[in-house]
């Protein structure tokens, strides 16, 4: 998993570099000398591998010292002067995270119990309007979801606030917004795995031996029921990590997600690797985090059996 | 008999009698035909701009106008055609590396499977938008100065969309790779494999001839799936304005100046009400469609 996180910081940097045009570049051009002390001022002096190594911090900058990726230095942004990607990221990361973690909460338990319920009432009308709900919700990009929802409860209703940070209503909306399609997509992995396993034996026997339907629901079958979802974990983390830097832009919400779109338009590559090595970094625990929970879900699994 | 995926017989008759396929079926028909006949037939005077404003929803204007003064009917229409074109075309690059993948890692199977399912897990989990995002960004112009010098200038003016179409293609086929994976291992321990093999076909000639013909079911199901999820990333993309560069117009380019015309000072809903829901719709019958497909097509339903 290390090795996927080199990759992409690897990958970034040299996409970085790649593009066309350089971070000090105005509609005026900047006289050499001052050029000069400005790209050694951000570590930008030198050849492409040589920069490289300096931000992985394996070489020594120009003010004769190592400090990069290893000793935890994600160099100084060249969009915000004087601002190092460090701090930058240290104040937007906490908003994007909580965002993230509440609308993964939501996804999560909205979609399995929504997918149990379907499935328990499995050819009935419920089963085919949140079925086909979910469908919508899928089809339906986040980017229309927000802006109709503001539309909604904020300026007709004028229930909630607009946008911004900081009151816990002002969570409501975009979370809801990010949320959506995979409360959907999971509510339909769970419905279907749901399906599967209660036409298994052994919830038969359950059922025989006269335990009370919700006690078969809970103990037996969600348990099983739960693996598809639980490896959809990660990908869900990653898409919801995307899905927010749209969010953020709607909401006017400060997080680490504008940084990313800008950081691209303005050259700012250091930024921009730091948004991206923070991302992967992140999604890299959390599938750890994932792999521990299936296999101790599915050992026990294969105790009971 | 039908266990891996084969083509069912009376799979159409299947199709046909799930009313909300052939619902489904209906409106992506019209709206492939009005995304190519639209901007055809309408009056010119509507493809310009005008002075009229942000006007309001009118049986002239049937979606309004937007701030210069185009007819965001006339709009949806042009911005379906690129849409759906970046659908189709990134879905059947997905296709082609994911097929391919999928029947390599199925067929040569043990470790070298295990190994390359593994890389598809790992790409599962990162935020391969992201990554793509700033690959356009680093090869757009070189796409463009090649364009420009070789014997495809005429693609010049379109280097974003077929940059756009690559690189979406690049990154939607891991959903097509696993599928098809699954399938060709099930397929492959059959009989009729190997009795292939027991006569001296070569594996190249096992996996195209005997293998992929059986696949058509799976993958088209996946295809129609793939579509509106290639759809989807690129207007997000557009939306964020590293997509499709006006003044060509996707579903997401329009998504997008219609979702900053919604503020508390004065809503332009117009501009975001019905793009959305045309690609809304066009993206639920997609999705309603595979899924039909799915019910249709795929085997285990039928037990």
């Amino acid at each position: 998993m290390l090795l996927v996180l080199f990759c992409v910081v690897t990958l970034t940097f040299f996409l970085m570099r790649l593009a066309p045009g350089g971070p000090f570049d105005r509609e005026r051009k900047v006289p050499k000398a001052t050029e000069d002390q400005l790209l050694a001022r951000f570590n930008l002096k030198g050849t492409p591998w040589e920069l490289y190594r300096t931000y992985l911090g394996i070489r020594k900058n120009n003010s004769g010292k190592y400090s990069g990726l290893l000793q935890g230095d994600l160099q100084l942004s060249t969009k915000y002067r004087n601002r190092t990607v460090n701090e930058l990221l240290a104040q937007t990361l906490p908003v994007t995270a909580t965002l993230g973690a509440l609308a993964f909460l939501v996804a999560t338990t909205a979609g399995v119990s929504l997918g149990c319920w379907a499935a328990v009432k499995h050819h009935t009308s419920i089963d085919t309007g949140a079925m086909m709900g979910a469908l919508f919700a899928i089809s339906i990009p986040t980017f229309v979801t927000g802006p109709l929802l503001v539309l909604i409860f904020c300026l007709k209703l004028g229930w909630l606030p607009v946008g911004g940070w900081g009151s816990w209503q002002s969570l409501i909306l975009p979370a809801l917004t990010l949320a959506g399609p995979y409360v959907a997509y999971i509510a339909r992995l769970m419905r279907t795995s749901m399906l599967e396993v209660l036409g298994q034996d052994f919830i038969r026997t359950a059922r025989a031996k006269g335990l009370p339907e919700l006690r078969i629901i809970y103990k037996h079958a969600v348990k099983i029921a739960i693996l598809p979802v639980v490896s959809f974990l990660g990908p869900l983390a990653a898409n919801l990590l995307t899905g927010s830097m749209v969010v953020e832009l709607i909401f006017n919400i400060p997080g680490a997600g504008g940084f990313f779109v800008n950081s691209i338009q303005n050259r700012d590559g250091f930024l921009l690797c730091g948004v991206v090595i923070v991302y992967c970094t992140l999604l890299v625990a959390l599938n750890l985090v994932v792999d521990v929970a299936y296999s101790w879900l599915d050992r026990r699994i294969k105790l009971y059996e | 008999m039908n266990d891996a995926g084969q083509m069912i017989p009376g799979s159409a008759q299947r199709l046909l009698s799930n009313r909300v396929a052939v619902c489904a079926i209906v409106v992506v028909a019209a709206a492939v035909m009005l995304a190519i006949l639209g901007p055809l037939v309408m009056p010119a005077s509507y493809q310009g701009l005008t002075r009229n404003q942000f006007a309001p929803p009118t049986l002239q204007h049937p979606f309004g106008t937007d701030l210069n003064g185009r007819d965001v009917l006339y709009r949806v229409l042009q911005g379906a055609r690129i849409s759906l074109m970046v659908g189709i075309s990134g879905a059947l690059i997905s296709f082609f590396i994911g097929t391919a993948y999928g029947m390599v890692a199925g067929y040569l199977g043990g470790k070298w499977d295990a190994f390359m399912m593994r890389a598809v897990e790992i790409l599962y989990s990162i935020p391969r938008l992201i990554i793509i995002l700033i690959a356009i960004n680093a090869f757009d112009s070189r796409l463009k100065d090649w364009l420009l010098s070789g014997s495809f200038a005429w693609l010049t003016g379109y280097s974003r969309i077929v940059i756009l179409v690559l690189s979406l293609g690049l990154i939607e086929w891991l959903t097509m790779a696993r599928i098809v994976r699954g399938q060709v291992l099930a397929l492959k321990s059959q009989q009729f494999v190997a009795a292939a093999r027991s006569l001296g076909q070569s594996h190249v000639k096992i996996i195209v001839r005997h293998l992929l013909p059986n696949l058509v079911g799976v993958v088209i199901i996946y295809l129609t799936l793939t579509i509106p999820a290639v759809i989807m990333d690129e207007s997000f993309l557009s939306f964020l304005g590293l997509g499709i560069q006006p003044p060509q117009a996707s579903w997401g380019a329009l998504l997008s100046d219609g979702a900053q015309a919604i503020n508390p000072i004065r809503s332009y809903w117009w501009l975001l009400v019905f793009p959305a829901a045309v690609m809304s719709g066009t993206l639920l019958a997609l999705n309603f469609l595979g899924d039909a497909l799915r019910d249709a097509l795929d085997p285990r339903e039928k037990r």
